[in-house]
């Protein structure tokens, strides 16, 4: 009784003092360069005469010109196309595989789980630049080892998209398997006793049992995983230089850096780093707010 | 009650925090530095930061150092390329530039346009005679500006497979119309060699073989800009490159790739045409090949011809915002221009000075040349014959459409002079887009 009647009392700046480190570490990095972002996407430079010499160059103020640019910008949905083809396959074969490894290694009947879950979990562990190059050099055609079996060009027009997957998927696959078999051994195991004593197979508990229990593990992974996709930057990146089927502007995020670092505008790249921020927003919301019953809804 | 209270505080806080941010960041920051540079000057000694990717130069700058106590330089290694160029860019545009920076010929009109680099007219007037007029050109961009100290430079040669052209029988090419011939003649005697390979991946080369041919990418007339990336000489180099692709007859593998590195290796490709730097990549990239390849001048458009292009080169530009600018440039023009440290620029950095006295230093030919001993004498007749073209300020959007349109063209087969006029259209877009005055 105490204790609540003196918590609801304005007892002075305590919770305000608790609150600021984490408002000054949001505000410092995170509501600064979002609004130094959107100031940066209204603005662009002006240039009179050969751009020579000083104060030849100056910043205006653009209105929604570069929104608009980067909204009408054919590349940027031939990106996010590409994207778009690259993440389906990400997602269903990583989130695939995640779940039917935690599934498995949660079985009774699996041998060496501890070794099995360490080694699938372990590239993860692996930056992705490392284990882009690392794959990139079994790509190649005369140094790999894959196209002394295989004659296909794991770097052509048509295949390079799954190369990337491929990479993505080995990298990712761990973390999310860790995910779901970690919650898959929250349940208590009185669930699969009840099961069992009503005849339940092992596959008609993984089905009937354990995968509704996983639901809403399995739309976080996946909301994660949309957001990741979205944002493929370093595997096309760090490909790049081995081939010539990824383009400056292969996924949206490449073209945002193209824009800032190597032609030198920060405007429209601030301005198309917004519109991605809210196509991403858009995508994990709306896929939230389609599954939110079915997932949470129940109980 | 609770909430909206809670996040009222909370909005001011953020209002605190930001405003606190922003004040300091706007107000105070250059204020002490200006402050401090006046005050440091006259005593104690300037302090000047020098971003550079060549190798050892800390070795070059601490001779520097000990001669000079009042000016004390640090170097900061750099990644090279066009990183290095969208770092100092952005460092510019941040406000805390490096005091000196390494900086490509082609590089330095973007570096101009943006203001990042200081005209140096005044102070290093004296530095002019020690270099060629077209190197000194590449620095003034035809103004009567100065806007860097020349470093090195990259005349094109052609590196070859000497004892694999015995072996296929094939002479060291004069023309672009004999390399033809060879890279046909190469793929009918073994299937896996390849002459050469056309890479998608260096704009650089591209633009040096497209100077050999005589293009003009970018002038100046008046006061507008005239832009022809797709005029017909760039058209031609581009046609020639193309139909060998699509021929088959040449690679299109990128260079300073792993494949790259070891087909140069194997003796799976033949030839490089590429610039007097080019013994320290094969050094490195290719060990196996030591003594066995050797130079010689491009093959040329038309016999009887003797002309090359550049690739590469970099001159040393002092920032627009340094305190210590007449310190900086007193140490760029020792560096590019002093008998010792060309010298040390050539063995310790593994430079080619641009400076015409650079030339009578290196006499003895590099270690992975043996078999060609008068190397840096061949090196010099060629780099005689070089000619560039003036570099416009948006190269970054030119170079990068070059990747994103050939790499197209390489992997479709289709003509390489559409991928120029895509270079073209995308420089001509930008330029109007950021408002520059375009001639036609």
């Amino acid at each position: 009784m105490r204790t609540r009647r003196s918590g609801g009392a304005p007892s002075g700046a305590a919770p305000y003092l608790f609150l600021l480190p984490a408002l000054v570490l949001f505000a410092v990095f995170m509501a600064v360069p979002i609004c130094y972002t959107v100031h940066l996407s209204l603005r662009r430079t002006k240039v009179s005469g050969l751009g020579l010499g000083k104060g030849s160059r100056t910043e205006v103020f653009a209105g929604l010109d570069n929104y608009t640019a980067a909204i009408g910008d054919g590349e940027l949905w031939a990106g996010w196309l590409r994207v778009l083809g690259y993440g389906l396959m990400v997602l269903v074969v990583m989130l695939g595989l995640a779940l039917l490894f935690a599934l498995l290694l949660d079985s009774a009947h699996v041998r060496l789980a501890r070794f099995s879950r360490i080694s699938i979990f372990l590239p993860f562990a692996v930056p992705g630049v490392a284990a882009t190059l690392l794959w990139g050099f079994l790509y190649l055609p005369s140094l790999s080892p894959i196209r002394q079996v295989l004659d296909v060009d794991l770097l052509g027009a048509g295949t390079v998209t799954f190369s990337m997957a491929n990479v993505a998927v080995w990298g990712g696959t761990g973390f999310n398997m860790l995910v779901l078999y970690t919650t898959l051994r929250a349940v208590p195991r009185t669930y699969y006793e009840a099961a069992r004593l009503d005849g339940a197979s092992e596959l008609q508990i993984a089905l009937r049992v354990k995968i509704p229990i996983l639901l809403p593990a399995i739309i976080l992974t996946t909301v994660f995983s949309v957001i990741a996709t979205v944002q493929v930057f370093t595997e096309p990146t760090t490909l790049r230089p081995l081939t010539n089927t990824i383009s400056s502007t292969w996924s949206p995020l490449m073209k945002v850096y193209r824009d800032a670092f190597v032609t030198g505008d920060v405007y429209s790249a601030a301005a198309t780093s917004i519109v991605i921020a809210a196509i991403s927003l858009v995508l994990s919301f709306g896929f939230l707010r389609v599954v939110r019953d079915r997932a949470f809804g129940e109980g | 009650m609770r909430t909206p209270r809670l996040a009222a505080a909370a909005a001011a806080a953020l209002a605190t925090v930001l405003a606190a941010g922003c004040s300091t960041s706007t107000g105070a920051a250059p204020e002490p530095d200006a402050a401090a540079a006046q005050s440091s000057a006259p005593a104690g000694p300037v302090t000047l930061t020098y971003w550079t990717w060549a190798p050892n130069m800390d070795k070059v700058v601490e001779v520097w150092n000990e001669a000079h106590p009042d000016v004390q330089v640090t170097v900061s290694k750099q990644a090279g390329g066009d990183d290095a160029a969208a770092k100092y860019l952005t460092a510019a545009k941040a406000g805390n530039p490096p005091d000196l920076v390494q900086a490509e010929y082609q590089m330095l009109p973007s570096f101009v346009a943006a203001d990042a680099v200081a005209d140096l007219a005044a102070e290093a007037a004296q530095a002019k005679a020690a270099f060629s007029e077209g190197t000194w050109g590449q620095v003034t961009l035809g103004t009567d500006g100065v806007y860097a100290i020349p470093q090195d430079s990259g005349p094109m040669m052609l590196y070859y497979r000497q004892d694999l052209f015995e072996k296929y029988g094939i002479e060291v090419p004069k023309t672009w119309d004999e390399y033809a011939e060879a890279a046909r003649a190469v793929r009918k005697k073994d299937p896996k060699v390849f002459l050469g390979t056309f890479s998608s991946k260096d704009p650089g080369s591209f633009a040096g073989l497209a100077q050999q041919a005589g293009a003009q990418w970018w002038s100046i007339s008046g006061d507008a800009w005239k832009v022809a990336v797709d005029d017909a000489a760039t058209v031609k180099v581009a046609d020639y490159w193309g139909g060998l692709v699509k021929e088959g007859v040449i690679d299109d593998q990128p260079y300073f790739t792993p494949e790259w590195n070891k087909a140069l290796n194997d003796g799976t490709l033949l030839t490089w045409p590429s610039a007097v730097w080019g013994p320290g990549v094969l050094a490195s990239n290719a060990p196996k090949g030591k003594g066995k390849w050797a130079i010689a001048p491009l093959p040329q458009w038309s016999a009887g011809e003797n002309v090359s292009g550049f690739w590469g080169g970099s001159s040393t530009a002092v920032s627009a915002t340094t305190p210590h600018k007449a310190a900086a440039v007193r140490f760029a023009t020792w560096l590019n221009t002093d008998p010792q440290a060309l010298d040390l620029l050539i063995k310790e950095a593994a430079v080619y000075p641009a400076a015409t006295k650079g030339g009578e230093l290196l006499t003895e030919a590099p270690e992975y040349f043996a078999g060609q001993a008068d190397f840096w004498q061949q090196a010099a007749a060629i780099s005689a014959t070089a000619r560039g073209f003036t570099f416009g300020p948006n190269v970054n959007v030119t170079y990068d459409a070059f990747k994103n349109a050939f790499d197209k063209a390489v992997q479709e087969k289709s003509a390489f002079s559409g991928a120029v006029r895509q270079m073209q259209d995308a420089t001509v877009a930008d330029m109007q887009k950021s408002g520059f005055q375009l001639a036609q």
